[in-house]
């Protein structure tokens, strides 16, 4: 009685072993889940215009997309990957030691990390100091040595500030995000302590990692909530507290605008011509990668290209800024459009 | 020792009297220590319930709205000039036609008169990029349509949706207007005067609103100041709060910018948004183009308020005006959104359904059922009823009790080490997700399957082994048919378990966007809890009701399966 479906499960698997090393009509992305929104749409309506398969998009993080993009070339393996950073020297080496030697790099745009709260709390104007003052385990004091984070409440940093409790949501240490946060917000925000800044120039030449240390840990008293890598959960706790902070990308915050107000930092707000053209200090390059050998062996693989860098994409009125992506300036969409579709490749030194 | 040869009771036992007060006493205390404990059973059953019914109700009052869609239900004329410009009529070049333009013109004719760009983009916002798709499937299974003018429902997109589905941005109407209002043109910037004071009262609201945010900056201010806070950075503030007092006292025309709420003023047919406004005047933008310039009378026309600043909302005056407009021409209807079962998933929250994680989910089962069935079946059969005794049988049922508890991302790791990296099985495919899932279900059901075969009776065994029945025979005609409601439910529960797994499929990447609902074992799919998580995670508000409605369905297939397992065996069970 039990023979019936393990004979159909032996030729099923036969067939799948047979299929597996075939042709593949179907293009194959990998990588971040911030770019995720962004190149899924491109591909929706790639696979609409083309008429053929739409394309897989996997969602899998900045850093298990280059393992799998790495792994080499061939129709099994993935044609494009997703990053909210730039490839690293090291993974790039990667790639090409597994035979991944061309690879094209497209900008897609910007992503603003954002600091945002509910509409009805105290609007806020803070520097990139003050956020590392308020959330950094350790801080300088008056003297300029390292202390645990004495700061309470916003008030204790700043006087001009509220007199409300620190506390502010963000990603854990997995995401990408709280990558970025460290970099775009922490980091900045301790260069600006002349002894931290002191310490910078010592690592370097001491080869230590001391500053580096200070940058990358957060304060573990409560004062910071990892609020895990669902953005929109942040979201629902702020409307519930008015006076919580949370960290998340502009896409949510736009999306969101009817209960949410970004926090300017250095006086600007966070907003779609800020972040474009630079003058707010927390955004982030987005970029999508794409492996020149599969051109013209998978089917589309230009053309998606093609479509994902056209102006009615990518261009600043394009449906990518719908879904949250601040475009680049008009001549860089220009110069990264045009090197992507000629399929410029990517150089070693150009990375570090 | 002693005690009991000497013939009287041992003193380690005592006579116990169960007529005195403490003997009352202690059997009252046990009684109470009883009904406590019935208590707290109670109040532990009455938490999870309310637990259980705050998830369910929470999750329904979300997902039940996910199922219905806003249509825009309207005379459409199926252009050929736009449809098929050449007259070709063949089937390509009618699936090439510019649909969505022809449902956009429907849209022009059920508003008509919207010429400036900026108005027209957001009247067409109104409509789903998918609008015309619809359109297309109807036009190709019957060419006849063609030149002809249909009435069909034509999908919204996904915002006007929601603003139709949520009743905190609605309009408040005032119809009693007290004096005649005569408009100065029918389109652009226009004024209008107004013979009574009908004005007079949002005005006198708005400068309340002015003292009152002054008020609140004043001691903003106090309080900075107090903490210590240096005069320049309070120039700025103090400025402000000067200006909105200026602002109350004066008699000039109040403007309305987009952190007040909203007034607009229907009259003569059109739609005015209020920029400035005094008691017996406003000035505004047309949004809906007036028919004349004539004079109405009180009563005919009306002021409408959006409480909600237009900042608060993620719908605009323009595009909200737009849409009461045909709410009030009857167009718009709500209706059961058949197409989440058949669609596959889109960034366009109206367009997306779960079709594709449907039938991923299905084919992933089907892979993993007829997998685990045979094999769990077979091993607890051999266990329980042929495998001798031994230290090898005993580790083997330790593991198998062992991996039982191992966490299923494991499983996950191991598929991909195995399935895609040393047998190069496609990515995403069901095939692979339902061989990992067989991997952490496996366990399950032998257990389940062996203690179903453990509870039939040694009778049913020895009676058959003693009419000259083989142990195959008396395994497979006797034991194995009364253990088998057991051996299903434990499987039903086992498949359960694996169409509510993400972790594992998350290595062998079936987290992905994928649009083409899978037909083969070896396409790329997804499933359902997958596609929960991948839309929980995205950013448009709309995308919260999909993710409540697809919970709904999954929790919906997943009672459906623990029902047919109750069923079995209530129906086969035999007891002895």
């Amino acid at each position: 009685m039990n023979k019936a479906p393990i004979l159909a499960l032996a030729v099923v698997s036969a067939c799948a072993f047979a299929t597996a090393a075939e042709a593949r009509d179907q293009i194959r992305v990998v990588g971040s889940s911030t770019v995720y929104p962004f190149t899924t749409a491109v591909a929706e309506q790639f696979g609409k215009s083309s008429g053929g398969k739409t394309p897989v998009v996997e969602s899998t993080g900045t850093g298990g997309g280059f393992k799998i993009f790495c792994e080499g070339v061939g129709v099994d393996k993935a044609d494009a990957s997703n990053a909210s950073r730039r490839i690293k020297k090291s993974e790039f080496e990667l790639c090409d030691k597994n035979g991944v030697k061309d690879i094209i790099e497209l900008t897609v745009g910007f992503d603003g990390l954002t600091i945002a709260q509910s509409k009805d709390g105290p609007a806020l104007n803070l520097t990139r100091k003050q956020v590392f003052q308020a959330l950094a385990e350790k801080v300088p004091n008056d003297k300029g040595e390292l202390v645990d984070n004495p700061y309470k409440n916003w008030s204790d940093i700043d006087p001009s500030l509220p007199a409300t409790k620190i506390e502010v949501l963000g990603p854990p240490p997995t995401s990408g995000t709280r990558d970025s946060f460290h970099e775009l917000f922490l980091e900045k925000g301790a260069e600006a302590f002349d002894s931290l800044k002191a310490m910078k120039k010592k690592d370097e030449e001491a080869k230590t990692k001391d500053f580096e240390k200070v940058w990358k840990s957060i304060r573990k008293d409560g004062a910071y909530v990892e609020a895990g890598e669902n953005d929109n959960v942040i979201v629902q706790k702020l409307e519930g507290n008015k006076n919580a902070f949370g960290i998340f990308g502009y896409s949510f915050l736009e999306e969101n605008a009817d209960k949410l107000r970004g926090v300017s930092i250095e006086g600007a707000e966070p907003t779609f011509e800020n972040i474009s053209g630079g003058k707010y200090k927390g955004a982030r390059p987005l970029f999508v990668y794409f492996k020149k050998a599969h051109i013209g062996v998978i089917p589309g693989l230009d053309k998606f290209i093609a479509e994902y860098t056209s102006e009615k994409a990518l261009g600043e009125e394009g449906y990518l800024t719908e879904k949250g992506l601040v475009a680049l300036p008009k001549e860089a969409f220009a110069k990264s459009a045009k090197a992507a579709n000629e399929g410029v490749t990517l150089k070693a030194d150009e990375l570090k | 020792m002693t005690d009991i040869t000497s013939g009287e009771f041992p003193s380690s036992i005592r006579r116990v009297e169960f007529d005195s007060a403490e003997s009352k006493a202690r059997l009252r205390g046990r009684y109470k220590s009883e009904a406590r404990f019935k208590a707290y059973g109670i109040v532990a059953l009455v938490i999870t319930t309310s637990f259980l019914l705050a998830l369910l109700t929470s999750i329904v009052s979300r997902g039940v709205p996910g199922f219905f869609q806003n249509y825009l239900v309207t005379e459409v004329l199926v252009d050929a000039a736009k449809i098929d410009p050449q007259g070709k009529g063949t089937p390509e070049a009618l699936r090439a036609g510019d649909y969505s333009a022809v449902a956009r013109a429907a849209l022009a004719d059920a508003i008509p008169g919207i010429n400036e760009r900026q108005l027209k983009k957001e009247l067409n916002g109104l409509l789903s990029s998918g609008a015309g798709d619809d359109l297309r499937e109807m036009v190709l299974a019957n060419p006849s349509l063609l030149g002809q003018r249909i009435r069909t429902p034509l999908l919204l997109a996904d915002q006007a949706d929601i603003f139709l589905k949520e009743t905190e941005s609605a309009v408040r109407v005032f119809a009693d207007t007290r004096g005649s209002a005569t408009p100065s043109a029918t389109t652009g910037d226009i004024t209008i005067l107004v013979s009574g004071n009908d004005f007079a009262d949002d005005v006198a609201l708005i400068k309340a609103e002015l003292v009152n945010s002054a008020v609140a900056l004043e001691k903003n201010i106090a309080l900075r100041a107090g903490r210590g806070a240096s005069a320049e950075s309070l120039a700025d503030l103090k400025a402000q709060a000067a200006e909105l007092r200026q602002r109350a006292a004066g008699t000039a025309s109040e403007t309305l910018d987009s952190k007040t709420a909203s007034r607009l003023v229907a009259i003569n047919g059109g739609v005015v948004k209020v920029k400035e406004m005094t008691p017996t005047s406003v000035r505004g933008d047309v949004i809906v183009p007036l028919t004349t310039t004539a004079e109405a009378a009180p009563g005919t026309w009306q002021i409408r308020v959006y409480d909600r600043p237009e900042a608060d909302r993620n719908m605009n005056d323009r595009a909200a005006t737009f849409l009461e407009q045909l709410k009030s021409k009857g167009l718009i209807e709500s209706k059961f959104n058949w197409a989440f079962f058949t669609r596959g998933d889109s960034r366009e929250a109206e367009l997306a359904g779960i079709q594709g994680a449907l039938v991923g989910s299905i084919l992933t089962l089907l892979v993993t059922i007829g997998l685990c069935l045979p094999i769990g079946v077979l091993a607890a059969i051999y266990l329980e009823e042929f495998a001798p005794k031994n230290r090898f049988t005993e580790l083997i049922e330790i593991n198998i009790n062992n991996l039982a508890a191992v966490p299923s991302i494991v499983f996950g790791l191991l598929g991909l080490a195995v399935f895609l990296n040393f047998f190069g099985l496609p990515r995403s495919a069901p095939l692979v997700g339902g061989l990992v899932l067989a991997l952490l279900v496996l366990p399950t059901i032998i257990i389940a399957s062996r203690a179903a075969l453990k509870s039939v009776p040694p009778s049913i065994r020895e009676a058959a082994l003693g009419v000259g029945a083989s142990h195959q025979q008396a395994v497979f005609h006797h034991v194995l048919p009364l253990a088998m409601p057991g051996i299903m439910t434990g499987t039903i529960i086992g498949m359960a378990h694996a169409l509510g797994e993400t972790a594992p499929l998350l290595m062998i990447g079936m987290i992905a966007f994928i649009v083409d609902v899978p037909t083969s074992l070896t396409q790329a799919a997804t499933v359902l809890p997958v596609q929960i998580f991948l839309w929980s995670d995205l950013p448009e508000p709309a995308f919260k009701m999909k993710t409540a409605a697809a919970i709904l369905v999954l929790l919906a297939v997943l009672f459906l399966m623990n029902g047919i397992s109750i069923w079995l065996r209530k129906k086969f069970e035999r007891r002895w």
